[in-house]
């Protein structure tokens, strides 16, 4: 195709109103495209807009759309809400603009108006917080409830158990989540043995470092850093599956077969976590004591022989016990709650993304919540 | 041939498709030719995997083909897509695509108000006269995409599509999971706006109802190309034995009854 002088094709396009001089009086006159895409050219709009005020001002006017190229229903909307929504006394239009101006004219209705919530209704919403809370903590109970009889059910009869989901959900959350987590606690145990280093050198102290980061690593980093790791990988991604399952109507399919979603969705990720926590959080510690282990040989001449031979004293084994323990009830808990998330999703997709970010807040929080309390139980233990 | 005039709202030429799944492909069009002239309602059948939906998303540009050109309006398809596409061509999809989080009014408002041009009064009115040009109440304004029915999705999803005036206007199996009642509603409301809006319509649709009562030419798919293009008088005298099994078979008869008398005229 040729382009025969497009500037000035493209300046016949804009929608123009000017208003002429008549034999009978003031004529609007209009020209171009006025059609939605052309209308929004910056600026066009606005300075229509003041071009109109002249003739939201003069009822007498005299309109004569005939010039108008293209018209749709945006400019046609312009037009009448220009006439104030009633037809004016002089008028020039093509049959088929106006057949596109009666349309609007006859589906122009007020707005109906949005229902706003009242002062009343505003502290009922407030009530409706708290009873959400009640709602969440109810459905959770009677989650875990089933889960306890599906247990049961498990160990009357554990040869038709979902083990293939287990063992399906064993590698998805935790042999893919050895890189991320090795690296994470590699890195801790790096940074932590750099700081204290700085401090230990001191003092003289170099030898306390085993102490130090074996206990802190042992004890509470390792088992919080692998669940909180966890909880923001997998925790989000059980929501998301159970979740999309509801908006898919999956649940829905399970349920009128006779599969109860617990049973078959629920333990087998939460016997997944319970098995796979624990192993991460020995990995996690690990990494981190290698990390630490490599700055100690190099900062503090601490050499990994003396570092390994210390270990056994400085820190009781009753300790590694607590984090396996710790570790299996944070994995329990961030499945239960990603599960229990997934299963409100409501079918649209903003109540998706609001049940994935309540999912990992909530598991990360039950699990410092957790922590608090087995520090609190255990204080008496392995220090 | 019709096909090759150059004022067609879509011109497809020498089209090929290539599937590839799992390190095999599959052609799905081999050297397809189509074109379609203004104020057409054309509707394409074919087999299933004969590659209808296909067509349809490269005319919208959300996919490239293998070789061959697509022009819609005059331009290449994959430029449809650049800021005000939505007054070049509207698509109705299967199951309506309605943005969740979005009430009804603002779906309907939304590729009026990405053009930032507006004020919103104006934009509230434009939305409202289109959710009643489809045939709802006003009163469905603040409605959520979840509180409506199929039927009402798809309206809802139809004023979307026309709410920049489109001169081209793409179903997707617009009466699939409606019930008869609804599907032959929405058949009538689309076929006033045809009509009314002088719209160019490109539909896919397995339903032999909805075809006869909306096409005023049809193209059938078959053999990776484009057998035959004509009204639905014209195809179904193709010897073709997928065209024969497809309108001549038993389904095809009681559709017949609905054929558009009109089809001719236009």
């Amino acid at each position: 195709m040729s382009h025969p002088l497009p500037d000035r094709r493209s300046a016949d396009r804009v929608p123009k109103l000017s208003i002429e001089q008549g034999a009978s009086g003031s004529i609007a006159v209009m020209r171009g495209h006025w059609c939605a895409e052309r209308l929004a050219y910056p600026g066009v709009y606005e300075r229509l807009d003041r071009a109109l005020q002249a003739g939201r001002e003069n009822a007498d006017l005299c309109w004569d759309l005939r010039g108008i190229e293209r018209l749709d229903h945006t400019g046609a909307q312009i037009i009448w809400n220009t006439w104030g929504r009633a037809w004016p006394h002089q008028l020039q239009t093509l049959p088929g603009q106006r057949t596109l101006i009666e349309r609007v004219a006859r589906y122009c209705v007020p707005m109906p108006v949005e229902p706003r919530r009242s002062l009343g209704q505003r502290l009922l919403a407030l009530g409706e917080v708290l009873m959400r809370l009640t709602d969440h903590l109810r459905d959770f109970t009677q989650m875990v409830g089933q889960l306890a009889l599906d247990t049961l059910r498990l160990l009357r009869a554990p040869r038709e158990g979902p083990w293939r989901d287990v063992s399906g959900n064993v590698f998805r959350i935790g042999t893919t989540a050895l890189p991320v987590t090795a690296l994470v606690g590699c890195i801790i145990g790096i940074v932590m043995t750099y700081l204290m280093a700085q401090q230990f050198r001191r003092f003289g102290a170099d030898n306390l470092i085993v102490d130090v980061l074996g206990l802190a690593v042992i004890r509470e980093l390792g088992p919080m850093l692998a669940a909180i790791l966890v909880a923001g990988r997998s925790g989000s991604a059980i929501t998301a599956q159970i979740g999309v399952m509801r908006v898919t109507d999956e649940l829905d399919a399970m349920r009128v077969m006779g599969i109860a979603p617990v049973y078959r969705l629920v333990m087998p990720r939460a016997i997944a976590m319970a098995i796979v926590q624990p192993l991460i959080t020995v990995w996690t510690i690990a990494a981190a004591l290698l990390g630490g282990m490599l700055t100690a040989d190099w900062l503090l001449d601490v050499t990994p022989y003396h570092v390994l031979s210390a270990l056994p004293l400085a820190v009781k084994v009753s300790n590694l016990f607590l984090a396996l323990g710790k570790s299996v009830v944070f994995g329990t808990l961030i499945a239960l709650v990603g599960c229990h998330f997934g299963l409100r999703v409501q079918p649209d997709t903003e109540s998706l993304g609001r049940g994935t970010t309540a999912s990992v807040v909530a598991s990360i929080t039950a699990v410092l919540l957790a922590d608090a309390l087995f520090a609190v139980l255990f204080k008496g233990v392995g220090l | 041939m019709s096909a090759l005039q150059t004022d067609n709202v879509v011109q497809i030429e020498g089209l090929w498709t290539v599937f590839r799944s799992a390190g095999r492909e599959f052609l799905i069009h081999q050297d397809l030719n189509l074109g379609i002239p203004r104020g057409q309602l054309m509707s394409l059948v074919g087999a299933s995997g004969s590659g209808k939906t296909t067509i349809l998303r490269q005319i919208l540009g959300l996919e490239t083909p293998e070789r061959g050109r697509v022009q819609v309006l005059g331009k290449p398809a994959d430029k449809l897509g650049e800021r005000g596409a939505a007054s070049r061509v509207g698509m109705l999809f299967q199951h309506g695509a309605l943005f969740s989080a979005f009430n009804v009014l603002d779906n309907i408002a939304f590729p009026l108000r990405e053009l930032r041009a507006f004020p919103a009064a104006l934009i509230h009115d434009v939305a409202m006269v289109k959710l009643q040009m489809v045939g709802l109440d006003a009163s469905h304004a603040y409605k959520m995409p979840a509180d409506l029915s199929g039927g009402m999705v798809k309206r809802v999803a139809l004023a979307r599509a026309l709410v920049m005036d489109p001169p081209l206007l793409l179903l997707d199996e617009p009466t699939a999971g409606l019930d008869p009642d609804s599907a032959d509603a929405f058949c009538a409301l689309l076929r006033s706006l045809h009509t009314e809006l002088g719209l160019t319509v490109v539909m896919v649709t397995h339903d032999l109802d909805t075809l006869f009562e909306l096409s005023t030419h049809v193209a059938v798919l078959a053999d990776k190309r484009v057998l035959t293009v004509g009204t639905p008088q014209e195809v179904m005298r193709d010897p073709h034995p997928f065209v024969q099994d497809f309108f001549l078979g038993e389904r095809g008869r009681r559709a017949m009854a609905l054929l558009r008398t009109d089809s001719a005229a236009v």
